[in-house]
Order: structure tokens, then sequence, then C-alpha cells
């Protein structure tokens, strides 16, 4: 699908990941890289380590071979604060997100890393403080509004249903104004209305903000119709690697999801 | 809607045993005014021992067991070094030492628990407990104590004029409780107000999540052990001007649990509420049920006090698992 983008250089780069859980590896030398504003998908069967590589380039896990190159900065030990810090933001397979709290306040804590004054003038509300909360309430207004859950604002996100608590989660990920968003399986369990919302979220995110997008997704007509490129992964390998188009053509490809008699 | 019912149904029961030894004339009004008074004293010191519970437990989901130990641990540093400087001196000190404490906790116990089994943390702090007691007589001894704040002992008569015989208080009560309601305040406004707390709830919900938007989780529990160690430090003076600092005072820990299920494991005001219901509660039942017990079936009627708020929180978790302000428990099956 065409886009008027101008997708830019390299942003991301992973070099020969490797990453193992004792006798289980996870991942074995995976390569590929990501270009600025572009929406790259991780693709292949389940437990073929997409989650893994999300979790590398955040920062969760630490590889014990290979490299992530953000932003022509190598990080080695990184840890997941750190990487928002940076600009790497996520949402998660599993919704993750506080129960307990408003939709509005889950989406405020993406604000916290922005935020400068003291302790002591936020408790009181003075000066800088207020209007530093009234800046980055605007933020979170925006997002609220540009994601259509302005009726939900105040309700505990626990009592949500599932599409909308997906969307929640992208909010707080956009609250922190990333350049690199990580999605893991934005539309598992969606019917086909909410992935479309989804789906026109997500561009309209890469459009209108010019964030670049790394997503996992299993529902392949939404991986074809949205993504630029597509990695795919099998038993922790990288066996694609093309447009999508290409991929779809390729013959490990296919074998890898239909299985293959040996 | 039943389980609503059930709360009402438990809670009146409760109003009509609060106030019958009242109605029925089986007591003078001052004297019950005196009893309900020194119950909500009592309540105030449970509530403050609580607040460091439901502290910790809010922002990292770690039953902390080690609190009543750290109420032990900052009243002996108090007592201690209040004997070779003034009381503005040793208080800020303690304070300090507690915060060093959490760091050293944080560093050396939660750090390499990250994102293990909460039971795994529960068992933890269990060995902080233990660890607490005794490193803190090995450092400041095991005598008992005094801590001196600078308030007279003698009880004062108030309402003379209201009640025959007027109400004893005793003044180290009053300013206990208006410490502890400024406390509650600070720690509501940090709590809802700043970006910090926003982050303590946060992390308190998820840790993964928290991570993720950048909040750093270290950061938090060095924090959120702080603070708790600040209100180990208020707890710590008030009980120990009361009764002497001694080993005693990390069992309080022990009553403070009962209240924390009544007011509700999130809950800062149901911390303070719970508190001053069980503080009461058992009060009211030790001096009126007593009797009553005693007449009506020939027991001996003593250590009400004991149990009452054990079985009242019991009935609480029956009727209603979250305590009375906690976080309604919303779960997607």
């Amino acid at each position: 699908m065409a886009q008027a983008r101008n997708i830019g250089d390299v942003i991301l780069k992973i070099d020969s990941i490797s990453l193992a859980f004792g006798g289980v590896k996870a991942l074995s030398e995976v390569s590929f890289d990501v270009r600025e504003h572009e929406i790259r998908a991780i693709i292949g069967p389940n437990g073929a380590g997409k989650s893994s590589m999300l979790n590398v380039i955040n920062g969760v896990y630490h590889p014990q071979q290979g490299s992530v190159t953000f932003r022509g900065v190598e990080h080695k030990q990184m840890r997941p604060h750190e990487a928002a810090k940076q600009g790497i933001a996520r949402t998660f397979q599993n919704i993750a997100l506080f129960k307990g709290m408003t939709v509005l306040d889950n989406i405020m804590t993406g604000r916290n890393l922005k935020m400068r004054a003291g302790v002591l003038a936020q408790a009181v509300w003075y000066g800088p403080a207020l209007r530093e909360e009234i800046e980055h309430r605007k933020a979170v207004e925006r997002i609220i509004d540009f994601l259509e859950i302005q009726a939900y604002r105040k309700t505990p996100v626990g009592r949500l249903p599932y599409g909308l608590q997906k969307r929640v989660d992208l909010g707080r990920a956009l609250a922190i104004e990333p350049c690199v968003l990580l999605l893991d399986e934005p539309m598992a369990g969606m019917n086909v209305e909410e992935k479309q919302d989804m789906c026109r979220f997500i561009l309209d995110v890469n459009d209108h903000f010019g964030t670049t997008i790394v997503l996992i997704e299993h529902d392949m007509g939404v991986v074809m119709d949205i993504s630029d490129r597509v990695v795919v992964l099998d038993y922790g390998r990288k066996i694609g690697d093309a447009t999508p188009d290409q991929v779809r053509g390729n013959q490990a490809v296919i074998d890898a999801y239909l299985g293959v008699s040996h | 809607m039943k389980k609503h019912a059930n709360v009402v149904v438990l809670c009146s029961v409760l109003l009509a045993g609060l106030v019958a030894p009242l109605a029925s004339g089986a007591s003078a009004p001052g004297f019950y005014v005196e009893v309900v008074l020194g119950g909500l004293m009592a309540g105030v010191l449970y509530s403050l021992v609580a607040l460091g519970f439901v502290l910790i437990f809010k922002a990292s989901g770690v039953f902390n067991f080690a609190q009543g130990s750290m109420v032990l641990f900052a009243a002996l540093a108090v007592a201690r070094m209040a004997e070779r400087m003034p009381l503005w001196v040793a208080v800020p000190l303690a304070i300090g030492i507690m915060v060093l404490l959490a760091m050293i906790i944080e560093r050396l116990v939660l750090r390499p628990l990250v994102n293990q089994d909460s039971v795994a943390l529960l068992m933890a702090t269990l060995g902080v407990s233990f660890f607490l007691d005794g490193f803190g007589q090995t450092v400041w001894g095991s005598d008992i104590y005094e801590i001196n704040l600078g308030i007279p002992k003698e009880p004062v008569m108030i309402l003379g004029n209201l009640f025959q015989g007027g109400i004893l208080i005793n003044l180290d009560d009053v300013a206990a409780a208006l410490l502890a309601a400024l406390l509650v305040v600070v720690l509501a406004l940090f709590f809802q107000k700043t970006a910090t707390g926003r982050a303590l709830r946060a992390v308190a919900d998820d840790h993964q999540a928290a991570q993720s938007i950048g909040i750093p989780l270290n950061r938090i529990w060095v924090i959120v052990w702080s603070v708790a160690g600040v209100v180990a430090v208020v707890a710590g003076m008030v009980w120990g001007s009361k009764l002497g600092v001694q080993f005693s005072i990390s069992l309080v820990a022990l009553k403070a649990l009962p209240v924390v299920i009544l007011g509700g494991f999130t809950s800062i005001p149901g911390a303070i509420v719970g508190g001053l219901i069980i503080g009461v509660g058992e009060k009211v039942a030790e001096v009126f049920l007593g009797p009553v017990l005693v007449k009506a079936f020939d027991l001996a009627g003593g250590g009400i006090e004991n149990w009452f708020a054990y079985v009242l929180a019991l009935l609480f978790l029956l009727v209603r698992p979250e305590g009375l302000f906690g976080e309604k428990i919303i779960d997607r099956v």
C-alpha cells in the first residue's frame, strides 16, 4: 500500500541477536533493520520468538549475543525505562494497564517522564507545577480525542471492554511521544470492526506523527495491508525479510505457516 | 446487591453495639465518652502502623511484614540518639537512617527478586523483619528506653461543666492524633496529585507496563520504602513516648493487620478509619461487653481486647473482602 510518507534512514538496527533461556534458544542470529517512518511487521508462527524480539528491543531481555543500535547509538544492557527515555514505547500482548486507575490517569502516567516540577510544588499545584500539569493534561486530551475514547475518561480501565483497553494501552504508549512504537499483537482477540478501527489508528499515528512502528500481528490480511516491510521468524531464526508481496510468495514462509512434509 | 446489604447489616449491628452501653444507661455519659476517646487514641496508633503497610502494598504489591520491626528500629534510633543530642536533631537523623535502610533493602532484597512471585517477596520481608529486630538490639541495645517529646504527661480535665466529673484526656494523645492527621493529608496529596504519586500507583498495578513508559522501578521502591520509614519514625516516636521503647512495639504490626483488612489494603483513608474503628471497638467491647458476658454466661469476661479486632476483620473478609475503602476487585474470567 503506497503511502505519502518519506521513509528515511535506518533508525533501529538489530544485529545478529541471539537470546537463550537456559537451553531454550528463543532467537538465533536475527538481524534486520527498521527505517524511520516505516511500518515494519514481524510475523511468524506461535513460539517463533516475535515477542522475545520486541522484549530485546525494549530492554526487557538482554541478549547473549548481538547488538541493538538505535539512532546510531549501540545499546548493550538497556533497561526498559531507559528505552522509554530514548523514545521507544510499546504496548503489550496481554494488556498491561493500570487497572485500578482511570483512563485519564493511565495515559497521564505516560507523561511522567516529561514532568519537571518538584514533588512539593506538584503536591500543592503551585505555580509552574500547575502550568505543567495543565500542559500535559492538554497533550493527554489530544490523545484521548485522537483515539475517540472521550466518553471513558474517568472510567477505571478494568471496567472497559477488551477492545477499548487495547486502545488505552496504545494511548499510554503515545503519551511518551515515542519515535519508535512497538506493538505486540495490537489486534489480537478483536472483532472485524475493532480491527478496522485499530488499523486506522496505527496508520494515522504513522501518518500524522511520523512515528516508526514495529508490530507483531497474526492477522495476515492486516499485515499485508498496512506494513511496508515484513520480517518472518520461525523457531527463532529469520526466514524472510521483504515487502509483503514478496513474503507472500516466499516458499520458506509458506512452509513455516502451513507445515511441510519431510 | 445482596453483598451490599450484608455490609449494611454488619455495620448496623456494630453501630448498635457501640451505642448500646450509652442507650441502655449501663454507663455514665462522661465515662462512656472517656472510653471512646481512649479507643480513638489507641486507634490512631494502629492507624500509623497500618499506614506503613498500605503505602508499601499500594506501591509495590508487597505485603511488608517488616513494618512493625521498622517501627521498633526507628523508635530505638530516636530514643538512643536523643540521649546524646536534642530531639530536633535526633528525629531528622533517624529519618535519614530509615531512608538509608530503604536503599539497602531495595538493593539487597527487592532488586534481586524483581518479577518473582509475591510469596517470595513476603518471605523476604519476613526475613527483613527478624533481621531488623535483632540488628536493632545489636546496635541500640535491648533495654527499655524512653522518648520524651516534651509534652506534659499529666492528663487534663476538659468539659467539666458538660459531664459530671469531666473527661480526662492526655495531651500527648492529642498531639499524636494531630500528627497522624497531618501525615494523612500530606500522603494523600502526594499520592493523588504528584507525578511521583501517580508513578507509585502505576508500579503497584503493573511493574512491566510501568517500566515500559519510563518509570524506574528501583527508584520508586526506594521512595516508597523511605516514606514507610518516615511513617515508622512517627509511629515509633508516638508509641515509644506512650509505652516506652521496647521489643513489644514490633508486635503492634500484628494489631495493624486487622486494621488494613478492615480499611482496605490499598486505601490510605482506609488505614486511618480502620484504625479508629478497631481502636474504639475493642475498648468499648472490653469495658462494656465483658461485664455482659460475665452476667449472662458466668464467664470470666476478660481479654476481649485481644481478639476483638481479629473477629471484626474476619467478619469484614466475609462480607467485603476488599475492605471498606479498598479498590474493588475486578476480575475478568
